[in-house]
């Protein structure tokens, strides 16, 4: 956090002086370790056992919360009689078709609910696939066991889960020393209760991984057992890279959401009264989902969508199965993508297999790219080092390549929305130079040449492009005004034309529209809330004038829970929002994530729906059942608890489990994109993990053009151990070249103590550091770390695992630059064990494997 | 004195003497411009802005005069950073105005071997036609399997984590409308 | 009324927004782009063109008073001290360096003439004379910005307040207070580095000065600096000294036989 987030890192820095315990987890000692209490080296790729055995800890020493977790989690929720668990399924949960490679998730809800329960916000993971059902309908009647004692209910079901991840198994898998393991574990749970609270902080250390959405389940899970969600100093916290990255979800340019994580088109919905069943939870918030559904399709289509078109649910686009990036690229690669727009991103260097970037590039017929510089991803067609060295002439790709210059945020005014969910507006400062322009005005004048090409068309296919609502007012001549974008995502009644002032507000008949629904109100009142700036110093901690946080300007999430089950703060040092019995109200210090007038006492009826669903006592009522999910009976592809598998390439076998991979990680089997062995690949015997430093922004295109901080990390580097140093004769400052079957890359070595060997399994295992952010454009150069990474992904986001990998490492520069992807062989000439190490007990696939010939891995 | 004073103006000894700065470190060795000193921002137009790196979400002032910036630093107003900024946060003021920024829309024909630069009204021109021409020529009414989609994959869009949620919702909005399914963006990467 | 810098380098987290603040205020050019393998730090020194540099210590010694093991990564913005008795300022013959109104010391650029007396003058190894003008360049602790009232731009942007700018009668008293916490925490190896004259006589105290908690040569600071001027009026009287002698000597040469 200290690196990549050096000013959010002040108020660990404030925690710290008031004399919290700062723990840092990480294969490196990092200048975030450098101020910690206590530092965990780990193997990268293991931290499941690490939180799992903290979840053990918890358990077997009856550390958790009691009080919390009884009334606002599913500890005691009763499973289903069918549901197996990995200690009975040698690794998996019931449900699992070893012939589509994937779970059937029915067995995993709770008793005396039959249909699913759906889990809040990712809509689309629902299984269940076609058949229209009504999702948690009769949640009320889920048994539960306020005693814990019932061996089906949650908490005994995670005991014997968990109780494999001891602290012993911490050791041997992870690295990290009993002793220093348990010193963690009791610091967090000393540091819980009603009184205290503990916060976890995370990046893509985490997510980069393919059972990345169980590392942070897992985290969940111990902030659910600690009372440390939804209240002051607890949490959660997602560190993220970009300035709007947590925007860019929102009002997603993601292929399977719509704004407000509504879900696409797709097949499996019958029509839209089957979409909008679907969709409706039985109970808590996402039980008007019509409501939102209905107000973005009359923002974007107008009087054209009618209840009777069915809100013309029909224009929008169907997606059939993963169209996310690396898909996608790896269709690019196959010639079936045609054209291409990129806009401030440099996937060449940012995403992994470079080289297969740059295939896929060279296939397209045309290509924008927008951004301030010539990126890599722009000048690949020149540039590029197989074009550089001829083995892919110039001459020979025929993609006509547009590059517009892009407007800087202080040339241009709009909303980003942080880490936190907190909008705020920039305001514009200058001019845009030359011929620079805001992707605000690319859009809207792309759309509006579009509108004109196809005005005169009668052919159905153009209908929604014809009637798409594209009209907004200039702010300076040629620019559309930001704000009013704004206000129409923020909403407005289509009969007063007043502005929508919170979601609540949105109505299922036609009579609202708004573009984002969890964005409604930040216009409230025709003020633009995002461009609140009362300082800090004339305002409570809690500064809720500053900017606008989604939802209703909520500045922490289910902070219900912050109060106890009677509705008084916890604690009067851990105050944030209680119930004030006088005047029948929840009030505090945040604006209340609840329904503002339910009673702590107040119960629902059986067969109760909506949001009289919502017990006094649920605080989290973005779930259908408002509680808190130890245990995930959906919204998780891969499985209702996290359980450890090993990385697709690792250095040894799962420890845990006979299951060697996550058996639902998505591969791409091809030639251009060859793996490793499971485990023990003698070409590749050591762990590689990719990070950021605090000097350079992710891939480049935002410092290494810039010579104040080019100066500060000017080349790319390696760090080793000296263990592995003198192993493997590096030099410090000497050359370096890392090899994967993917590729390699040269960098100067780093031999420092702040990377050591870690002893997993028996055997000493070396680690590898290396930054990603060089290339070969811009004022600084090097090679890039991610050529060296193939695609594999997380099944439930579809996320690449670049935080761990195989790899080698020898003296010297390289020779050549040797690519999978150009035909480059995969390795030297050790022979390889015949047969390797299995991923999948034998009969298995995993999920989306593309098979090729002559299967690399040959399993 | 009056003889020390003139002496004083071509000799310095004389002056110091003169004006009893005998060691030359006191008022004496002061010039004008270090008198009238001023910070450049001075009177300058000051622009409330959020740094474009990271997701903390900085506070940033953007100093302005003439139409340019002179400085960007931290907001003490802001609540998450008090007015600080890290290395890349405090290096915007290169990020915006350096000389790497490109100012004109470049071309690569096909099996082009150089840039070109060309009217930005032309650019747009050609590439509203290319989203058209190979719109039309993908469109998929139905997918292999024969469901109804509505849709092309000939067409990807990658970006959305440095622009502004309005621009990101004018992509979604258009690229939904045009069926174009295979849009991603950094929040995956 | 003097103003000056703490940097508490218990604080630092090594990010060198104070190096890059800086550049940005005074608009200073790269110092080179060169790879030193020291640690994170490949800016190396104080510069002309750098006037806040971060030194990075890795150490195989734990740090008091945390649970790091045997091994600890001490960072340090380092920056010109503004001695009391700046060498500096009392070396230059143009009278280009002055001590300003806020107790600083500030190079006038348009009086420099590049002779570079100061450079030798200064035990720190700050000033330093830039390639293309010719003249010394050094910290001017923001002149422009106190003059405005506004915080200097390394102080402010420091995300920890590792940099810390204020009267420096209060700095003082902040960073002892600070000194006795941090060894009350078990950190027994912090101390003051130039807090003042009895600290540091050679420089008659530092309006620039340091927590530390290793020796001053692991920072690359000199262990007992010693402003050169400072021993000049004993070169003075040695000299008077001598010449007496000589005088004496020549005398008596003439007079003797």
């Amino acid at each position: 956090m200290a690196e990549c987030h050096p000013v959010g890192f002040q108020w660990v820095m404030e925690a710290k002086a008031r004399g919290a315990t700062i723990i840092h987890v990480d294969p490196r000692f990092t200048r975030t370790s450098a101020m910690a209490d206590i530092h965990a080296p780990i193997r990268a790729g293991s931290d499941i056992v690490f939180l799992g055995g903290i979840v053990r800890y918890i358990l077997e020493n009856d550390k958790a919360f009691k009080e919390y977790i009884i009334p606002y989690t599913n500890a005691a929720n009763i499973i289903n009689k069918e549901f197996k668990d990995t200690e009975e399924l040698a690794g998996f949960f019931s449900g699992w078709d070893p012939v589509k490679g994937e779970y059937d998730g029915a067995s995993w809800g709770y008793e005396g609910v039959e249909e699913t329960i759906p889990a809040g916000g990712h809509q689309e993971a629902v299984p269940g696939g076609s058949t229209p059902h009504v999702p948690g309908k009769a949640v009320t009647s889920a048994r539960r066991d306020e005693t814990l004692q019932h061996p089906r209910c949650v908490y005994q079901i995670m005991r014997r889960h968990f109780a494999r991840y001891t602290p012993a198994m911490v050791a041997d898998v992870c690295g990290v020393p009993e002793e220093l393991f348990l010193r963690i574990a009791e610091a967090l749970c000393k540091n819980s209760g009603r009184d205290r609270t503990g916060a976890f902080c995370y990046a893509v250390g985490w997510t980069h991984h393919t059972v990345a959405v169980q590392y942070i389940r897992t985290a969940a899970i111990i902030q659910l057992l600690l009372g440390n969600m939804g209240r002051p100093g607890g949490g959660i916290m997602a560190l993220r890279g970009h300035a709007s990255i947590q925007g860019s979800t929102d009002i997603p340019t993601l292929f399977n959401l719509l704004p407000g994580y509504i879900p696409m088109r797709h097949p499996k919905y019958n029509g839209v009264d089957d979409y909008l069943k679907s969709n409706t939870a039985s109970a808590g918030i996402w039980s008007a989902f019509p409501a939102y559904f209905i107000s973005l399709m009359k923002a974007w289509f107008g009087d054209a969508a009618t209840k009777e078109n069915g809100w013309r649910f029909n224009w929008l686009p169907a997606i059939t199965g993963d169209h996310s990036h690396m898909a996608t690229v790896a269709d690019m690669v196959d010639g079936k993508v045609k054209g291409y727009l990129v806009m401030g991103e440099n996937p060449v260097v940012g995403s992994m297999n470079g080289t297969l970037q740059r295939k896929g590039m060279a296939k397209l017929d045309w290509m924008v790219v927008r951004d301030f510089a010539l990126t890599e991803t722009a000048d690949f067609w020149r540039t590029a080092p197989e074009v550089v060295s001829g083995e892919v002439p110039s001459g020979q790709i025929g993609t006509e390549v547009f590059f517009f210059p892009a407007a800087a945020h202080t040339e241009k005014e709009g909303t980003f929305t942080n880490t936190q969910r907190l909008l705020q507006w920039h305001h514009k400062a200058v001019e845009p130079p030359g011929a620079a322009r805001s992707e605000l005005e690319f859009t809207w004048k792309l759309g509006k040449r579009l509108k004109a090409l196809y005005a005169a068309s009668r052919d159905s296919k153009d209908d929604a492009l014809r009637a798409l609502t594209w009209e907004y007012p200039e702010s300076s001549p040629g620019e559309p005004d930001a704000a009013a974008v704004l206000r129409e995502i923020n909403g407005q009644g289509l009969l007063d034309g007043r502005y929508i002032n919170a979601y609540t507000e949105l109505k299922d008949d036609g009579t609202t529209a708004c573009g984002c629904w969890i964005y409604a109100g930040c216009t409230a009142g025709g003020v633009n809330q995002t461009a609140r700036r009362k300082p800090a110093r004339e305002q409570s901690y809690v500064a809720p004038e500053w900017g606008w946080a989604w939802p209703n300007n909520r500045r922490m999430l289910y902070n219900r829970a912050s109060a106890d089950p009677a509705g008084n703060p916890w604690s009067e040092r851990k105050r944030y929002v209680w119930w004030d019995a006088a005047l029948g109200k929840w009030t505090g210090v945040d604006v209340p994530d609840f329904i503002a007038d339910r009673a702590p006492t107040y119960r629902p009826v059986p067969g109760a729906t909506g949001l009289d669903a919502i017990s006094g006592t649920d605080p989290f009522i973005m779930q259908t059942d408002g509680k808190g999910w130890l245990f995930a009976p959906s919204g998780i592809v891969d499985g209702p608890l996290p359980a450890h598998y090993e990385p697709q390439e690792s250095v040894v076998e799962n420890a845990l489990y006979p299951q060697q991979c996550n058996p639902m990680r998505m591969e791409w089997h091809r030639r251009d994109n060859p793996y490793h062995l499971a485990y023990r690949d003698p070409r590749y015997p050591f762990l590689i993990t990719t990070y950021r430093l605090t000097e350079h922004h992710t891939a480049g295109g935002m410092s290494r053009w810039l010579s104040w901080l080019g100066e500060l990390m000017p080349e790319m580097f390696c760090e080793i151990s000296p263990e592995l140093a003198a192993e493997r004769g590096l030099e410090h400052t000497g050359w370096a070249t890392v090899s994967t079957a993917r590729g390699e890359v040269q960098c100067r070595v780093v031999v420092t103590q702040r990377m050591r060997p870690l002893r997993i399994r028996g055997k000493m295992v070396h680690q590898i550091g290396m930054p990603y952010h060089w290339s070969w454009i811009g004022r600084v150069r090097g090679d890039a770390a991610n050529d060296l990474i193939g695609f594999v992904a997380d099944p439930n986001v579809h996320i690449q695992e670049s935080k761990v990998l195989t790899g080698n490492i020898v003296p010297g520069r390289r020779a050549t630059a040797r690519r999978a992807t150009l035909g480059g062989s995969p390795g030297n000439a050790i022979e390889l064990p015949e047969p390797g190490p299995l991923r999948n007990l034998p009969g298995m696939v995993p999920f989306k494997r593309q098979p090729l010939q002559n299967d690399p891995e040959k399993e | 004195m009056g003889f020390l004073k003139i002496l004083g103006d071509h000799w310095p000894l004389a002056k110091q003497i003169a004006e009893r700065d005998v060691t030359g470190l006191g008022s004496l060795s002061w010039s004008e411009r270090s008198v009238g000193l001023r910070p450049r921002i001075d009177g300058a137009e000051v622009h409330q802005s959020v740094c474009p790196y990271c997701a903390v979400g900085c506070g940033q002032k953007v100093y302005v005069k003439d139409g340019k910036i002179l400085d960007i630093e931290g907001d003490e107003d802001s609540p998450i950073s008090r007015g600080r900024l890290c290395p890349k946060g405090s290096a915007t003021f290169q990020l915006v105005t350096g000389t790497h920024r490109v100012r004109n829309v470049l071309y690569r024909k096909p099996y082009g071997t150089a840039w070109e630069k060309i009217p930005l009204e032309q650019a747009m021109e050609m590439v509203a036609a290319r989203v058209k021409k190979t719109r039309d020529e993908t469109w998929d009414a139905k997918d292999e399997k024969g469901h109804d989609v509505q849709r092309t994959l000939g067409i990807a869009h990658l970006g959305g984590a440095t622009l502004d949620n309005e621009e990101n919702y004018l992509l979604k909005k258009l690229y939904t409308s045009l069926g174009i399914v295979q849009v991603e963006n950094q929040a995956r990467i | 009324m003097p103003q000056g810098f703490f940097t508490d380098t218990t604080l630092c987290i090594g990010c060198k927004a104070c190096e890059v603040a800086c550049k940005q205020w005074n608009q200073l050019p790269d110092d080179g782009f060169d790879f030193t393998g020291f640690s994170y730090d490949n800016t190396a020194q104080l510069g002309a063109s750098t006037w806040r540099h971060v030194a990075f210590v890795e150490r195989p010694v734990p740090l008091g008073g945390t649970q790091l093991g045997n091994f600890s990564w001490l960072m340090m913005s380092d920056v010109c001290k503004h001695c009391a008795r700046a060498g500096c300022l009392e070396a230059c013959p143009t009278g280009a360096i002055v001590r300003t109104e806020f107790g600083t010391v500030y190079i006038q650029p348009e009086i420099c003439n590049g002779c570079g007396y100061c450079i030798s003058a200064c035990p720190f190894g700050v000033v330093d004379r830039r390639e293309d003008d010719g003249r010394a360049w050094k910290c001017t602790l923001c002149y422009d910005r106190l003059k405005a009232d506004m915080t200097p731009a390394c102080a402010k942007a420091c995300p920890t307040a590792s940099i810390q700018y204020g009267d420096l009668v209060q700095l003082r008293v902040k960073a002892k207070e600070r000194v006795v916490e941090l060894q009350s925490r078990g950190l027994a190896e912090a101390y003051l580095y130039g807090v003042d004259a009895e600290n540091q006589p050679g420089t008659g105290g530092l309006n620039a000065f340091f927590l530390l908690v290793d020796k001053p040569e692991a920072y690359n600071l000199p262990p007992d600096p010693v402003v050169p001027t400072k021993l000049m009026k004993r070169s003075w009287l040695t000299m008077a000294g001598a010449a007496l002698g000589l005088g004496v000597l020549a005398v008596s040469a003439v007079v003797a036989p």
